[in-house]
Parts: structure tokens; sequence; C-alpha cells
């Protein structure tokens, strides 16, 4: 399994994986907002922690698409189903989202300290925004791998992957979001939106990858 | 260890493809899967490797040990496609395969050198031509110890050398008490082994 995850994160991080088109287009997302909102540095800090969290989340669908795409064009999904009795189908899954999130989504919420500059957001609410991705986006890949399974046998499955988990990760979006408002503004709290957001990372972590194993294993022609 | 399929059936999209294949094979005996394009050579290699589901009858799979006891940890898949990364060298392809596979057979530069491509393995896959591609994939049968091997079409792309190579490899399976399952249009040259001919039905 280590084998599994090590192998995935280098072809995440070397020539082609696609780690750095998410943190290009997170860049990207974020920069443009000031643009187009103006320079109201008030308005920014306010609307911040939320644009962190949907530049964050829409460039963390990016690559999901291919997280099980790449595998079934050269035939090694084949042999990674096959040895589901070694290792449980849905174990590989959860091991490949890992990997996933760790070549692509980790460094999105490494960057978020500097972006969070552009937006004009305090010290303390740049921290609350980067510790909430970082407990938050694992949900987003973990919920991306049902979808990235569904449209596997799909040759551009790529918006449709969005289109179909989209909806499904709107709460950690909302709770996401709440927790960074909690930390700076002063009566919202901050410790149990996070706690929620904590709770359904943990529930997707189970239900997502059991999910996808299953649709991978009837969808294999 | 024995092999069973039994009136097996095999669709593919809802269409039967083939029905009524029955063979037995035992330890160190071989089966030649022959016939036109489209007679379901594939079809019949997945439903064995369990990827697809049978479409009628069964196949039985009574394992020799507890080291693999249903037929899918028990086989090798040797598909069309290598299953191999092109941004990884070589080496740490079937090094991946090996670890995840388990029961480590040869060590990947053996493995290699049984292939005849032991200088290469420093070089990214992508970088090799078809044929050595497919040497590639036919290492990783050796990497790891599997009894059943299930082959699709394993000698596409090779030249005459490693073919004649790739036999020898076949038969030292079979004679250390391993089954082969072979679709191929090629005459393989393996004496001693069953033909099963599918046809269009």
């Amino acid at each position: 399994m280590l084998a599994l995850y090590l192998r995935d994160v280098r072809l995440g991080i070397r020539a082609g994986g696609g780690a750095l088109t998410g943190i290009l287009f997170f860049l990207a997302v974020v920069a443009t907002i000031p643009f187009g909102v103006g320079p109201d540095l008030n308005l920014l800090g306010r609307i911040g922690p939320a644009i962190l969290w949907i530049g964050a989340l829409l460039a963390s669908l990016l690559g999901l698409d291919r997280l099980f795409q790449a595998d079934r064009e050269d035939g090694s999904l084949d042999l990674l189903m096959l040895a589901g009795d070694r290792h449980m189908p849905a174990l590989t899954v959860f091991v490949k989202c890992l990997a996933h999130w760790t070549a692509c989504v980790l460094p999105l919420v490494i960057a978020t300290p500097l972006l969070g500059l552009f937006m004009n957001i305090e010290p303390i609410g740049i921290g609350a925004a980067a510790v909430t991705l970082l407990v938050g986006t694992p949900a987003i890949t973990f919920i991306g791998a049902a979808g990235a399974a569904v449209t596997v046998a799909l040759p551009r499955g790529g918006l449709m992957v969005s289109v179909l988990v989209l909806p499904l990760v709107i709460p950690v979006l909302i709770f996401g979001v709440s927790a960074s408002y909690g930390a700076v503004a002063d009566p919202d709290p901050f410790l149990p939106p996070f706690l929620i957001l904590c709770a359904l990372t943990l529930f997707l972590a189970v239900i997502g990858p059991v999910a996808a194993a299953l649709a991978l294993e009837s969808g294999v022609d | 260890m024995r092999l069973i399929a039994d009136r097996l059936g095999g669709k593919r999209g809802g269409e039967t493809v083939f029905s009524d294949v029955s063979f037995a094979l035992g330890q160190g005996d071989g089966l030649i899967v022959t016939g036109p394009n489209g007679a379901g050579k594939s079809t019949l290699l997945r439903t064995v490797a369990g990827l697809l589901p049978t479409g009628a009858g069964a196949i039985r799979f009574e394992a020799a040990g507890a080291d693999f006891p249903t037929l899918a940890s028990a086989c090798h898949y040797l598909g069309h496609e290598n299953g191999m990364k092109k941004a990884l060298t070589v080496s740490e392809n079937l090094a991946f395969w090996q670890e995840f596979l388990g029961s480590p057979h040869l060590p990947v530069i053996d493995a290699l050198e049984m292939v005849g491509l032991d200088t290469i393995g420093h070089l990214p896959f992508g970088y090799l031509s078809t044929g050595q591609k497919r040497r590639i994939a036919i290492a990783r049968l050796l990497v790891s110890y599997r009894p059943v091997w299930l082959l699709d079409e394993p000698t596409a792309g090779l030249d005459k050398h490693s073919e004649i190579q790739f036999i020898a490899l076949m038969k030292a399976h079979l004679e250390d008490g391993g089954i082969i399952i072979a679709a191929t249009h090629l005459p393989l040259g393996l004496d001693e082994v069953k033909e099963l001919r599918l046809g269009l039905t």
C-alpha cells in the first residue's frame, strides 16, 4: 500500500502530473477577484475566506477525473482490482485518494497564506482558512473519488465529475467557510463548525472510497 | 491445484460472445485459445480472471495451498495494455508491482535480464519501443509469483528472438507446475498444451 502511495505521489509531482495546474488555477481565481471586486480593502477582507475556499474547492476538483482514468487507460486499474483479495479495493481507493491529496491538494493549502494576503485577510483569519482547508479538503477528494469512479469510462468525464461532485461538497464548503469566519468575527463560534468539518471528513473518508470501489468493480469491462 | 470451467458463457455489453466452453486444467497444463477476431478470446480471459461476470456456467478453482485461496489471488493477468506508467522508470514500475502484488519471485534486475532488457532499467517506460514495453510487461509476470498466468496476445509486438525467449519462460512456468491460458493467433510452439478454438457463433 505504501508502494501505491509513493507511486501516485511521484506521478502527481512529475511532469504531466497536474499538481502545478491546480495551484496555478487557484492562484488565477484568487488573483482575479480583487480586480473584479475593486480596491475596497474591507470588502475584500470580508469575502476573503469564502473566496479562498471556493478557489481551493474548484482547484482540487480539477485533477480528480484523472484519478482512475489514467490507471484505466494503461491497464493498471485491472491489476489493482484483480489484487482485491490481497488489498481491499476500498483501501486501494483510499490510498490513491491520500496520494492525490498529498500531491495535488496539499500544495493549495500551503499556498493559502500567501493568497490570503492578496485578499487583505487579517493574520488570524488566514490561519483559520488554512487550517479549515487542511482538514476540509480531504473530504472533497474522497467524494471526488466516487465521482471519478462513476465517470471512469467516459472519455471526457472531467466536467461530469465536477457536476456530480459539487452538490455533495456544499456542506463541506458551508462549514469550512463558517469556521473560517468564526475565527475572525466575534459573535460567531469557531469550534462547532470546525468540529463538524472534521466529522464530515472522517465520515466521507469511509463512504467515499467504499462507494468508489463499488463503482469501479461494477464498471470494469 | 485445478482450474475448471464448466459450460462457461461470456457476455460483453449484453451480447453473448461465447458459450458452452468447458476445460479442466491441472498443474503444468497450458491452454491456447485461438479464434478469429471477435470470437471472445479476450472476454474469456477477462471472465476467467473475474474482471467480467460469468454469463453462464461456472469457473471453479481448487487451491493447492493457503497462499492463493482464490483464483483472482492466484493469477497474473497480462492484458492488451501493459499496466505501466510512462513517467516512471522501468525499474520503478516493476518494483512497484512487485511490492503491490506481493509474493516476490525474482528481483527486478533478474526479471529484466530474463527478458533481455537488463540495461534499460533506468529509462522512463514511455521512451521504450512497443516490443520493449511488452517485454517489460512480461517481466512483471516474473517479479511476483502467481501459479496461474492469463495472457492476452502476449507476443503482440515482439520480435522473433523475444518470442522464442518468451516461449522458454512459459515452458519453465509450466514445468514449475503452473497453469497458463493464452489467447493468441501465433503458434507459440508449445507442445503438450491443449487448444481451445472459439468460433463466431
